[in-house]
């Protein structure tokens, strides 16, 4: 076993039935697409994307703001803000704290400013290990007020999504923040900012029927699951089973609904790319040439 | 669904107690006018007591009522003039969504409606008033064309939900739900949009976007219909009375959490007792917002909507110790 944790591999490999018995949780994790079982940290160095297979982990924003931005460049915005409980339903206030301990974040969303490539950009992150990144309050108000910082300062919005839609347990004012946000993004594409959209599994109701997917670009991550209704709402309507790839990313593509499926090893180049074509500020330039 | 609802039933006892009396006075020519009175005021009394103090769930199930009146119903008792415009110009033409030009007391306007079925046939050819993103984008078409024009839009709201399906998913369910709350938050002239029954999630907000928002009072609209939410939360559809209540989706709750703006009243029983009273009580709040919007230039019409959004949301800050530590623990659900 100590040779085991100690030999170092380019990538891991599968350990052996005994030594996956004996291994702690969190150091290696299985591929739920290939089955193939890879050490954490090796992950981690590969964007969490399966060596084997390409399956894209779903990951916490945290760990997205320290893949995503140039080194240390960022700052994060209202780190402090909470939800209350408007319609007093019951144990919400319970259900938040206890998430709020399981993703280290205060609510759904991590919302900040960085450098991507060189260039700054105001960046919404959600993260679905809290309450399935639904939309409340809190989400709507933070992504507002970070379109709000970029719409002042003239720099780009990115926003990557992940989540199951409006938070029930704040009824209608979820709803409306899909109003509120989509109505932010309007002024702000008034102004001429550029926003680009990045959906991430699972990106589904309320989420991706608002901001998601009002990018001036909108970009997914391979296999992550977009729409707006559930699956299996839809196939006790209709009667029929529903293709295997339906509202995965792929499919929304095939479908004419997205720019490109991107994939996270090819992200920042991605992004760089279309953050210097604005940067030169459309057909500026060609008169002096 | 028949026309009286468990908790209407005293109400019926009650009125065929009545018409039974009438017969018999009728038939055997004994006069008892008293009797008759008597009971004439007794349901009186209990029509105003059931009426009155309907739980959430009872207005849910009034707002469900086959016969209770639709936007098509409301158009011609609202509106003279009206010329329907079907389709989208991009795909088809969604039953599910009407809408057209008009007139109210003589002044042009834009009208668009979400459209259940009056009866089984034409709930199949309506999709159950549940749009495809081709009905949210002839709304939008309509709604544009009102900014060109600077009319005003009035937007009746009457919709499960935006339709769950293949096809709607497809073409693009979440864009067309999406682009209408972007598009209609700059509209330059006055939208006004009215509760008229059922306002469920995305579907319902998606021609929602308004300066202000109109509720009748046994209409009711939220995140998510009542069995949905009592699906989602407890595991247990039967619990929706209990979510009607607890999802605080009803007019009077609504109006208290400021989401509305006016809470239009409704003929006793429901809209569907006497529908032309109703267009009168919808008429009534109509032009009495209509007149408060007229007061704003265009960018002042766009600028209190921008600002009546913004101010949604109910939320505090904390101070808390945050590190920024890796978490990676969410288990993979699929794939
Ligand atoms: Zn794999």
């Amino acid at each position: 076993m100590k040779d085991f944790f100690t030999k170092k591999k380019k990538y891991a490999t599968v350990p052996s039935a005994k030594a996956r018995q004996d291994v702690p949780e969190g150091i290696v994790r299985k591929c739920p697409k290939c089955k193939k079982i890879m050490y954490v940290k090796e992950l981690k160095k590969n964007l969490f994307v399966c060596q084997s297979c390409g399956y894209h982990y779903p990951i916490g924003a945290r760990d997205r703001a320290e893949m995503l931005f140039d080194q240390g460049s960022y700052v994060e915005f209202d780190k402090d803000m909470v939800s209350l409980n408007p319609l007093q339903f019951p144990n919400y206030m319970n259900k938040l704290e206890s998430d709020r301990k399981k993703t280290n974040l205060n609510e759904a969303v991590w919302t900040g400013k960085g450098l991507i490539e060189g260039f700054d950009c105001a960046v919404a992150i959600m993260d679905k290990g809290f309450r399935m990144g639904s939309m409340g309050s809190v989400v709507g108000e933070k992504i507002t007020r970070m379109i709000e910082y970029a719409n002042k300062n003239g720099i780009p919005v990115l926003i990557f999504s992940a989540s199951g839609g409006a938070r029930m347990q704040e009824g209608v004012l979820s709803l409306m923040q899909m109003a509120k946000t989509s109505a932010a993004l309007k002024e702000f594409s008034e102004n001429g900012g550029l926003y680009i959209s990045i959906m991430t599994h699972p990106t589904t109701g309320g989420v991706s029927a608002s901001f998601a997917s009002l990018g001036d670009y909108n970009f997914a991550e391979p296999g992550a699951l977009i729409g707006f209704a559930g699956r299996r709402i839809i196939e006790q309507t209709i009667g029929e089973e529903l293709p295997e790839d339906f509202q995965t990313a792929e499919f929304l593509l095939n479908h004419g609904q997205l720019d490109q499926v991107v994939s996270r090893s090819e992200l920042r180049t991605v992004l760089g790319r279309v953050l210097s074509i604005h940067a030169e500020g459309g057909a500026a330039g060609w008169d002096q040439n | 669904m028949g026309p009286e609802l468990d908790f209407e039933k005293p109400i019926l006892e009650l009125k065929g107690k009545i018409s039974e009396l009438k017969q018999f006075m009728d038939e055997k020519g004994i006069d008892l006018s008293d009797e008759l009175n008597s009971l004439q005021e007794r349901l009186a009394a209990l029509e105003k007591e059931t009426y009155g103090s309907m739980t959430p769930w009872e207005r849910v199930r009034v707002a469900r009522k086959l016969n209770r009146p639709t936007t098509l119903d409301y158009i011609p008792l609202l509106f003279t003039d009206f010329v329907e415009c079907h389709g989208d110009r991009l795909y088809g033409d969604d039953p599910a969504i009407v809408g057209g030009i008009a007139k109210f007391h003589g002044h042009p306007v834009t009208v668009i409606g979400e459209q259940r079925g009056r009866d089984t046939k034409e709930n199949i050819k309506r999709n159950f008033g549940s749009p495809h993103p081709e009905g949210y984008r002839k709304a939008l078409r309509l709604m544009k064309q009102a900014d060109k024009f600077h009319r005003p839009i009035i937007t009746f709201i009457d919709t499960k939900g935006a339709f769950p399906g293949k096809a709607a998913e497809e073409r693009g369910q979440s864009e067309a739900i999406a682009r209408n709350l972007y598009e209609m938050s700059w509209l330059s002239v006055p939208v006004i949009c009215v509760v008229i029954g059922e306002g469920a999630s995305g579907g319902a907000l998606a021609i929602g976007v308004g300066n202000q928002i109109l509720m009748l009072e046994n209409s009711w609209y939220s995140v998510i219909s009542p069995e949905g939410a009592a699906a989602l939360l407890w595991k247990d559809a039967g619990k929706a009375e209990e979510a009607a209540k607890t999802m605080k989706i009803t007019g009077s709750d609504l109006k208290k959490l400021g989401i509305i703006d006016k809470l239009i009243p409704e003929v006793l029983g429901g809209a569907h007792h006497d529908p032309k009273k109703q267009a009168d009580l919808i008429d009534h709040a109509l032009i009495e917002s209509l007149t408060e919007l007229s007061q704003l230039s265009a960018d002042q019409v766009r600028e209190q909507r921008l600002a009546k959004y913004r101010a949604i949301g109910n939320y505090d800050t904390v101070q808390e110790n945050l590190t920024n530590h890796s978490i990676f623990s969410y288990s993979s659900d699929r794939q």
